[in-house]
């Protein structure tokens, strides 16, 4: 990526070339570069995993994959898909578009959002190499006790207890990060109430993970422990509760969908307004149902647990509880079509996209009013209808709405556009695709198709959709093909364009495409919501939105410089520390192997010392020279 | 169009069904009252969907821009406070009308049963599932016990009380009742009343909390019996079962006697009176030869599947007999004793005895 604007003013210009200069980056702007090539390439991960599990689901007891093979494969699709894709795309979105939407030039911790890429990295890259290590996990992607503490004659569940405990420690320092970058590094003029929605999710979403990893941070011990140290947490014969486990984890495992689905509420509340022409419907009620739903969020875990035998009147209140949360979520949904309602739509790719993602959330979000009710929920639980619906939730809506982002900035990543026709095939092989493979499921769950199961009989009416649903998985999978070559294609050779090639609304649109290492020459003085758009459009008698005359501005636009612009300086300890931290956790999967394990442990915290104590003790920022 | 054929698609499958395990298909009592309240929910979600989907694209097809298209630039409006509060109140709205049915059942569905009911023990286990009936005693106060295939009397309401040998699994019988865990260390209740049109039919469940290896194929068969063929079913389960005298199925009750009783047990009519032989630790096995499947629903119980069973265990369904630990009581599967074809034939021979 070339600097594309003077930096006479930085003290010191980082190299930006070779490999040396991506491992040792504290740019947010690559930082969220590595995160989401990471998780694209953990989607297709996944997305075979995916394929395998539907190739032995597309017949009648089938004898393609082992049972034991069947378990690790779907217990990896759902850790890959949630730990190593969504939530790194998140990742990725939030890194690369926060400072940016809020005038800032970088984050407020560069060093610490190195360390939680790098961490995540490592962590996911032991997780998988699980299969080829001692064995995948296998309890599914909730690692419901006490199965996961049955078997500890190999270390599977193992890699899952320390697996997801490093990432949610990688998570935690990404959320502090953004807090302490939104609260306070905005632009002068800038209040709460005039960030740009996307930017207000992320200090939601930045919230709700505070406040519930450690919840899962101490489940995964007791997991640990129970397997490896002789505890007995979750052993009912001794005392312990299985049930215990499953609270703490959904105390985390729900605010986790929240977090896995308003980030793209947030990119959908930006590209529904610019591809209308038109302002957010309701910006207060989104952002308000936006804070609700977290708050709220907290307060539902146990309807994951309806049918483990809580009692109908905790049953009550859980569910009562869950269809409250319907509402805020209704409200953002209207207020996204009020803002699609007298514009002048452009169906283009992202806007398909975000349409998409609302289409689809609305049959996600009503099958989930359906769980709520609870004794209906009973027959749909652990069946393909919740298959079902958290796909039309997770795919239909975060996995739409982070691909409707991926259109929208790629220009401003890049300083081209990804190609309109192969786009709109993509988003129509993946809409079609994603709809013949998770719409039959509900169908499959209602007629007694349970979950989590290697293969299913003849005679139960269940061959039919599930051969379709097989179908609607390699559309699905065709469909991303054509995304990567998409992406590709058009970084070599896609048509150029400028800062600003959809006529947009917030900040980021002012900077170059791609940006400066230091994102802006000057920083912009907010006075409006949408802060670009009335930097260029004013409105009519009748309200409509007619373009400001030429040089016309508001005074003082910009952020008067008074020195250098200062950026934070490279360094390798972040990954380093980061390093040491999975060294240890791998160590710790391998306790129960002796001395192998505890060797790698002492390697690992002396590595991560290393890292910690340099990241102390080196200076901020490198002298002038 | 389109939306009309999905939806018209969409009621269809939803209707009703005669898929022999399905939610859509109630047969009992309870199962009624869930499919009265799942109707309620789907048809409010069916009309929520087509208004609000209806909304959507009307706006895009009105609202998109044309080509050549000259028009001025559209109203920036910011919203409408009247909207919000009006669309925030009807959903409440549709909610309440879908809580109060829902809190009525919940708390129907969960109260104890009143006046006689039938009560059975059942018991989760790592691939199968135990029954007990503990008001149903035989000459020497045992229970009547046995593994797999249920069996419920007609018009009456039967109350599973329900635990694990080990880790959590769940009941499921979709025509018959929602799903229950089944966890260790709690006890769990369901209550069913089957109708009385369905007496003579069989209705297929299944676990549904994964259990690892065979969570797919730990599986249950529930005979729906009118009151008097219960009861005839009670009293020949209760008999005990007859050692043989002579032929392969003598020899076969050696080989039961010497390997089988490590694990399976069975009520025999030992000369010195009927008692208890083996161990609890897996399936009992005293008429066996009356159950119509094996495995846990896996397979028909023919004799060449049972053949197979006995031969080679983990080729019907996958276990990990090598992981079984006696003194921790963890059991994880049937494994394969090595036995020849004639020793095997001794046992089937045996076990097709066993009616």
């Amino acid at each position: 990526m070339a600097i594309t604007a003077p930096v006479e003013d930085l003290g010191y210009t980082p190299s930006t070339k070779g490999v040396w200069s991506w491992l040792t980056t504290v740019d947010h702007k690559r930082i969220g570069l590595m995160y989401g090539v990471s998780a694209l390439v953990f989607f297709v991960v996944g997305g075979l995993e995916a394929l395998m599990i539907r190739t032995q689901l597309a017949s009648a007891d089938s004898t393609i994959l082992t049972a034991d093979a069947y378990n690790q494969l779907f217990t990896m699709h759902g850790i890959t898909m949630v730990f190593a894709v969504i939530m790194p795309v998140a990742a990725a979105f939030q890194n690369y578009m926060i400072p940016l939407q809020i005038g800032a030039r970088d984050v407020a911790f560069p060093r610490l959002n190195a360390f939680s890429f790098w961490l995540f990295l490592f962590a996911v890259i032991m997780l998988s190499s699980s299969f080829f290590l001692g064995g995948s996990p296998d309890g599914a992607w909730v690692g419901y006790a006490n199965l996961s503490t049955e078997v500890t004659e190999f270390v599977r569940m193992d890699y899952y207890a320390i697996g997801v405990q490093l990432l949610g420690i990688a998570s935690i320092g990404s959320s502090a990060n953004f807090i302490a970058t939104i609260f306070t590094m905005r632009a002068p003029g800038m209040t709460m109430m005039k960030m740009p929605v996307f930017t207000w999710m992320t200090v939601v979403t930045s919230f709700l993970l505070i406040l519930s990893l450690p919840v899962i941070a101490v489940g995964l011990w007791q997991m640990f422990f129970d397997r490896n140290f002789g505890t007995v947490f979750y052993e009912a014969q001794a005392a312990g509760d299985p049930l215990l486990w499953q609270h703490l984890f959904w105390i985390f495992g729900h605010p986790e969908v929240y977090v896995l689905i308003l980030p793209a509420m947030g990119i959908v509340s930006e590209t529904l307004p610019v591809f209308s022409r038109k302002p957010l419907f309701g910006y207060q009620f989104v952002v308000f149902s936006g804070i609700a739903i977290g708050f709220l969020g907290f307060g539902v875990w146990a309807h994951h647990m309806f049918t483990a035998g809580m009692g109908p009147v905790a049953e009550a209140g859980f569910g009562l509880a869950t269809m409250l949360i319907a509402v805020p979520t209704g409200v953002k949904i209207f207020n996204w079509i009020g803002t699609m309602w007298g514009g002048k739509l452009t169906l283009n790719t992202p806007m398909l996209f975000s349409i998409g993602f609302i289409a689809m959330f609305i049959i996600g979000g009503l099958s989930g009013v359906t769980h709520a009710a609870v004794p209906a929920d009973t027959q749909q639980h652990d069946s393909y209808y919740v298959v079902a619906h958290f796909h039309y939730v997770l795919f239909g809506g975060s996995v739409f709405g982070f691909m409707a982002g991926a259109y929208y900035w790629f220009p401003k990543w890049t300083g081209k556009i990804l190609s309109e026709t192969l786009g709109k095939w993509h988003f129509w092989l993946m809409f079609i695709g994603f709809n013949l493979t998770f719409g039959p499921m509900h169908i499959l769950g209602l007629n007694g198709m349970p979950r989590r199961t290697y293969r299913y009989p003849e005679g139960f009416g269940w061959e039919f959709w599930n051969g379709m649903a097989t179908i609607g998985a390699f559309t699905i999978a065709f469909s991303i093909l054509l995304f990567i070559i998409n992406i590709v294609k058009s970084t070599r050779s896609g048509t150029e364009v400028g800062p600003d090639p959809w006529d947009a609304r917030t900040l980021e649109w002012m900077a170059a495409s791609p940006p400066a290492i230091h994102n802006f020459d000057q920083v912009p003085i907010v006075r409006h919501l949408d802060e670009w758009w009335h930097r260029k459009y004013g409105v009519d008698e009748e309200g409509r939105a007619v373009p400001l005359p030429e040089g016309y501005s508001e005074e003082p636009a910009f952020v008067p410089e008074t020195g250098g612009i200062h950026m934070p300086s490279p360094s390798y300890y972040p990954m380093i520390a980061a390093a040491g931290l999975v060294a240890m956790g791998a160590g710790l999967v391998f306790w129960s192997s002796g001395f192998l394990g505890v060797g790698i442990l002492v390697v690992g915290v002396a590595i991560a010392f290393w890292g910690l104590v340099g990241w102390a003790a080196e200076p901020i920022t490198r002298e002038a020279h | 169009m389109l939306v009309v054929l999905v939806l018209a698609l969409l009621l269809a499958a939803c209707a009703t069904s005669d898929l022999p395990q399905s939610s859509l298909n109630p047969k009992s009592a309870e199962a009624q009252q869930i499919d009265e309240l799942w109707r309620l929910v789907l048809y409010l979600a069916i009309a929520v969907f087509v208004v609000v989907e209806a909304a959507l694209v009307i706006a895009i097809f009105w609202f998109r821009k044309r080509k050549d298209d000259d028009k001025p630039e559209p109203k920036q409006t910011h919203g409408n406070t009247a909207l919000e509060i009006t669309w925030s109140i009807i959903p409440a709205l549709i909610l309440v009308v879908i809580a109060v049915p829902t809190l009525q059942t919940l708390f129907d569905l969960a109260s104890p049963p009143e006046g006689n009911f039938v009560r059975v023990n059942v018991t989760g286990h790592q691939w199968w599932w135990e029954f007990e009936y503990p008001d149903i005693l035989d000459a020497n106060g045992r229970p009547l016990t046995t593994a797999n295939e249920l069996h419920l009397p007609v018009g009456v309401t039967t109350e599973l009380k329900m635990t694990s040998a080990d880790v959590i699994h769940s009941f499921w019988v979709p025509p018959l009742a929602g799903k229950r865990d089944v966890v260790p260390g709690h006890f769990t209740f369901i209550k069913i009343t089957p109708d009385v049109s369905r007496a003579g039919e069989a209705i297929p469940g299944q676990c549904a909390e994964f259990c690892w290896l065979s969570h797919a194929d730990m599986r249950t068969l529930v005979f729906l019996d009118t009151e008097a063929d219960f009861q005839a079913w009670a009293d020949r389960q209760l008999q005990p079962a007859t050692i043989p005298t002579d032929g392969p199925a003598a020899s076969g009750f050696e080989i039961f006697t010497a390997i089988c009783s490590t694990c399976h047990q069975a009520f025999i009519a030992a000369p010195e009176g009927p008692e208890v032989f083996g161990e609890a630790i897996a399936p009992d096995l005293t008429h066996f030869g009356s159950r119509t499947t094996l495995g846990a629903r896996v397979l028909d119980n023919t004799t060449e599947h049972l053949t197979q069973w006995i031969d080679n265990p983990e080729s019907v369904k996958p276990m990990a007999p090598e992981l079984n630990n006696f003194d921790t009581g963890r059991i994880l599967g049937m494994p394969d004793y090595g036995l020849d074809a004639e020793e095997i034939a001794e046992l089937v021979a045996l076990l097709e005895g066993w009616k």
